[in-house]
C-alpha cells in the first residue's frame, strides 16, 4: 500500500513537469517562422476570408494562452484533437507509429544494458589492465560518435556496400522477421553512445563497491571470485546504474528522432520531425506530451527498483 | 606441531609515498584452542597480520617474505581452489566495523547461510535452519525472524553477534577477532567477550585477538604478541606480560590504562606517534619515544631474545618469554627503571615511567 502512495505523490509531482514540457513546446511551435495554415493551403494564395474561416475553425484566431488552455481542457479528457493539416486524428496517428518506436528503443536500451553492464564488470574486474584500456577507448569513441553520422556510417557500409540489410524499412509488419533484421542497424546506431556510458558508470560503480569491507568479508567466508562479484559486487554495483538506465529513456526518445529519419523509421521521431515541419501543432503536442509521460514514467520506475534493489531504501513513510 | 605457525611473515605495501612494511619478520604460533592476543597501537600492523593468514592481502600490498603454516599445511602456496576451502572453513575472520563488513543488500542469515552452503556443511533449508541455530546460539533473541532482517534493522552489538555467527558458521579451528569489541558499550562489550570465552570452549576454536585493548586481552588471552611498527616487541604468556613487560612500550601501553582510584588527573601517554612506516627510525623503531633510549638504540635494532638468558631463540615460534630491548642483552647502561606495582584483586597493573 505504501509503495503505491508513494506512487501517487511521485504522480503528482510529475504534473508541472508535464505542463511546463507541453506549454514551452506549445509556444516554441508559434515562435517559429511559418503558419500552418501556409502549409493547410499549400503555400497558394487564397482569399483572406477563406483563411480567416480556417483560423476560427482550428482556433487558430485566438490568443496563444487561450489555443493552450483549450488544447489542455481537451487533453484532461483525453481528446487530443485531429490535425489541421492532415484532418486525422492526432490520438489514431500517434498510436500508428509508436509501436515502431517502442521497438526501436526498447531494442537500444537493451543493447545498451547488454553491452554496458558485462563490459563494465570486465573493466573494472580487470582495473588497468588490457581489457579495461580497451573498453576505455571503445567508451570514449562511442559516446564521441555522433548517432546520425554512424547512422549513415553504417547504412553506407552494410546496406550500399555489401547489400546485407535494405537502406528503407521493408513493406511488412513490425513483428515480422524482416522488420527485426532491418532493426539491427538502427539499434546499433540509437544503443551505442548508451552503451558508452553505462559501461563507464558500471565500471566506476563496481570499482567503488570493489572497495567495500563486505567484499572482504564475502572473499574471508571461501565464497568463490565469481559468487563475489557477481552476488555480492554486482547488485550493489547496480544500484547507480539504474539511475542511468533510467533516464537513458529520455536520451534514447532524444535520439530516436535523428535515427529514425537517417533509417526511414515510421516512428514517433519521424512523426514529431514532420509535425514540426508542417506546423502541425495538436501532433507535435501530443508526441511531447506522451514523451514527457514516459521519462517521467521511466523515472518513476527507477525510484521503484531503488527500492527492490537496496532495502535500506523502503518508501514507507 | 602447533595449528598455526607463522615464521618471519613480512608484508609490504607500495604506495605513493614509498614500500610500506607494514609487518616486517613476524614469528608466533598458535595452539589448537589457546588464544593469543595481538596487542599494538593503530598503524602497528596486526590487522595486516590477521589479514595475510587468509592472504587477504589487496593490491597495493604483498607478502613479500616468510611462511604460514596451517596444521602443517603450506598457506602461501595454496592453490586458489584450496585457498577457497580454508578461508571461512579452517580459518575464519570477523572484522572490525562489522557493520560495514556485512552486505547491506542481503539479509543477516543469508550472509551466515551463505558461508554454511559454500563450504558443503549444508545445503537448502538445512543451511537456514543450522543459519538461525548460530544466530541463536550467539545470543540473537527471535533469530528465526532475524535471519530475514537486514544489516541496517540491526543495532551494533547484534550485527557483531552476527559477524561471530558467520565466522563460526563452519566451526573453524582458528577465529582471528580483529577488534571485536572496538565500538561496542562497554556492556556489549563484556557480553560479547563472554559470548566468546562460552564459544571458543564449546567449539574448542583457537582465537587470534587483534586489539588495542589490554583489559580485553587480559581477561581473555592465553599468550599475547606486542606489535610496534610491524614487529613482534613482545612475547609471552598473559601473566608474565602483565607481572614482567619486558620492553619499555609495553610497560608505557599498561601505565596508559586508566584505573579507577590511582588519584591521577591526567591519563599517563606515550610520548610521540607511531614509527613512520615508509621511512622508520634506524635502530630500535621505537627509541624516538623511548624514555630510556641511549645512543646504541638509535644504531643498532634490537632482535626478539628470551629475556632471561639474553640470547636469541632459534625455534622462532618458542613459547617462551621474548622482548626485543636491549636491556635484556646488556647493551643498555641505565637500564629499564620502571616498577611493576602488583595491586591484590586486579591483574593489570603497570608502571610509572619515571627514572
Amino acid at each position: 500500500m505504501s509503495l503505491a502512495k508513494y506512487a501517487l505523490r511521485r504522480a503528482l509531482v510529475s504534473v508541472p513537469v508535464l505542463l511546463g514540457a507541453t506549454a514551452i513546446t506549445f509556444s516554441f511551435v508559434y515562435l517559429a517562422p511559418g503558419d500552418p495554415i501556409d502549409t493547410l493551403v499549400g503555400f497558394d494564395a487564397v482569399d483572406p476570408a477563406v483563411e480567416e474561416a480556417l483560423r476560427a475553425e482550428h482556433n487558430l484566431d485566438r490568443p496563444l494562452w487561450e489555443q493552450y488552455l483549450l488544447w489542455l481542457r481537451d487533453v484532461l479528457v483525453l481528446e487530443f484533437g485531429t490535425s489541421p493539416i492532415t484532418g486525422r486524428d492526432v490520438a489514431a496517428t500517434i498510436a500508428g507509429r509508436l509501436p515502431a518506436t517502442i521497438a526501436l528503443g526498447v531494442a537500444a536500451w537493451a543493447l545498451s544494458l547488454l553491452i554496458g553492464v558485462p563490459a563494465g564488470i570486465v573493466a573494472a574486474v580487470n582495473y588497468g589492465e588490457l581489457e579495461d584500456e580497451l573498453s576505455r577507448v571503445a567508451a570514449l569513441a562511442g559516446i564521441a560518435t555522433p548517432n546520425f553520422w554512424l547512422g549513415l556510417v553504417l547504412l553506407f557500409v552494410f546496406g550500399v556496400h555489401l547489400g546485407w540489410v535494405r537502406v528503407t524499412p521493408p513493406d511488412a509488419p513490425l513483428a515480422s522477421l524482416e522488420m527485426l533484421w532491418f532493426l539491427v542497424l538502427p539499434t546499433i546506431t540509437l544503443g551505442t553512445a548508451s552503451a558508452a556510458l553505462v559501461m563507464r558508470l558500471m565500471r566506476s560503480s563496481m570499482r567503488r563497491e570493489l572497495n567495500e569491507p563486505y567484499v572482504r568479508t564475502a572473499r574471508a567466508k571461501g565464497l568463490s571470485e565469481r559468487t563475489v562479484i557477481y552476488k555480492h559486487v554486482l547488485r550493489n554495483s547496480l544500484i547507480a546504474v539504474v539511475t542511468v538506465a533510467g533516464l537513458q529513456v529520455a536520451f534514447l526518445v532524444d535520439g530516436a528522432v535523428v535515427v529514425e529519419q537517417v533509417f526511414s523509421w515510421p516512428g514517433m521521431g519521424r512523426l514529431l520531425v514532420e509535425a514540426v515541419g508542417r506546423r502541425d501543432v495538436p501532433v507535435v503536442q501530443g508526441v511531447v506530451l506522451l514523451i514527457a509521460v514516459s521519462v517521467v514514467l521511466a523515472n518513476l520506475l527507477v525510484d521503484l527498483a531503488y527500492a527492490v534493489l537496496d532495502p535500506r531504501i523502503r518508501y514507507d513513510r | 606441531m602447533a595449528l598455526l605457525e607463522v615464521e618471519n611473515l613480512s608484508v609490504q605495501f607500495y604506495t605513493e609515498d614509498g614500500v610500506v612494511r607494514a609487518v616486517d619478520g613476524l614469528s608466533y604460533e598458535i595452539e589448537r584452542g589457546e588464544t593469543v592476543g595481538v596487542v599494538g597501537e593503530s598503524g602497528a600492523g596486526k590487522s595486516v597480520a590477521a589479514l595475510s593468514l587468509l592472504r587477504l592481502i589487496d593490491d597495493p600490498g604483498e607478502i613479500v617474505d616468510g611462511s604460514i603454516r596451517f596444521r602443517g599445511r603450506d598457506v602461501l602456496s595454496f592453490s586458489s581452489d584450496e585457498l577457497r576451502r580454508f578461508r571461512g572453513n579452517d580459518v575464519a575472520i570477523a572484522f572490525q566495523d562489522p557493520e560495514a563488513a556485512l552486505n547491506p543488500v542481503y539479509t543477516v542469515g543469508e550472509q551466515v547461510a551463505e558461508t554454511i552452503r559454500a563450504h558443503g556443511v549444508a545445503s537448502g533449508d538445512a543451511a537456514r535452519e543450522r543459519a538461525i541455530s548460530l544466530l541463536e546460539r550467539v545470543g540473537i533473541p527471535d533469530a528465526a525472524t532475524r535471519y530475514s532482517h537486514y544489516p541496517h534493522e540491526f543495532s551494533g552489538g547484534m550485527v557483531q553477534r552476527a559477524v561471530l555467527a558467520m565466522a563460526l558458521s563452519c566451526e573453524p579451528d582458528l577465529l582471528v577477532l580483529d577488534e571485536p569489541t572496538t565500538g561496542l558499550d562497554v556492556t556489549i562489550q563484556a557480553q560479547v567477550l563472554e559470548l566468546l570465552e562460552e564459544l571458543s570452549s564449546s567449539f574448542d576454536t583457537a582465537i587470534q585477538l587483534v586489539t588495542h585493548d589490554l583489559g580485553v586481552v587480559a581477561r581473555r588471552c592465553d599468550r599475547v604478541v606486542v606489535m610496534y611498527a610491524g614487529r613482534a616487541i613482545e612475547r609471552a604468556t598473559v601473566e608474565d606480560l602483565f607481572y614482567d613487560p619486558s620492553h619499555p612500550y609495553t610497560a608505557g601501553l599498561m601505565a596508559s590504562i586508566p584505573r579507577i582510584g590511582d588519584g591521577a588527573d591526567r591519563l599517563p601517554t606515550i610520548p610521540g606517534r607511531m614509527a613512520d612506516p615508509v621511512d622508520p627510525p634506524t635502530g630500535c623503531p621505537f627509541h624516538p619515544r623511548c624514555p630510556y633510549a641511549e645512543p646504541v638504540c638509535e644504531t643498532h635494532r634490537p632482535g626478539l631474545v628470551d629475556v632471561e638468558t639474553g640470547e636469541p631463540v632459534a625455534d622462532a615460534t618458542a613459547p617462551d618469554h621474548l622482548a626485543a630491548c636491549h636491556e635484556h642483552t646488556g647493551d643498555l647502561d641505565g637500564g629499564l627503571e620502571y616498577e611493576v606495582l602488583i595491586d591484590d584483586e586486579t591483574t593489570a597493573s603497570g608502571g610509572g615511567t619515571d627514572p
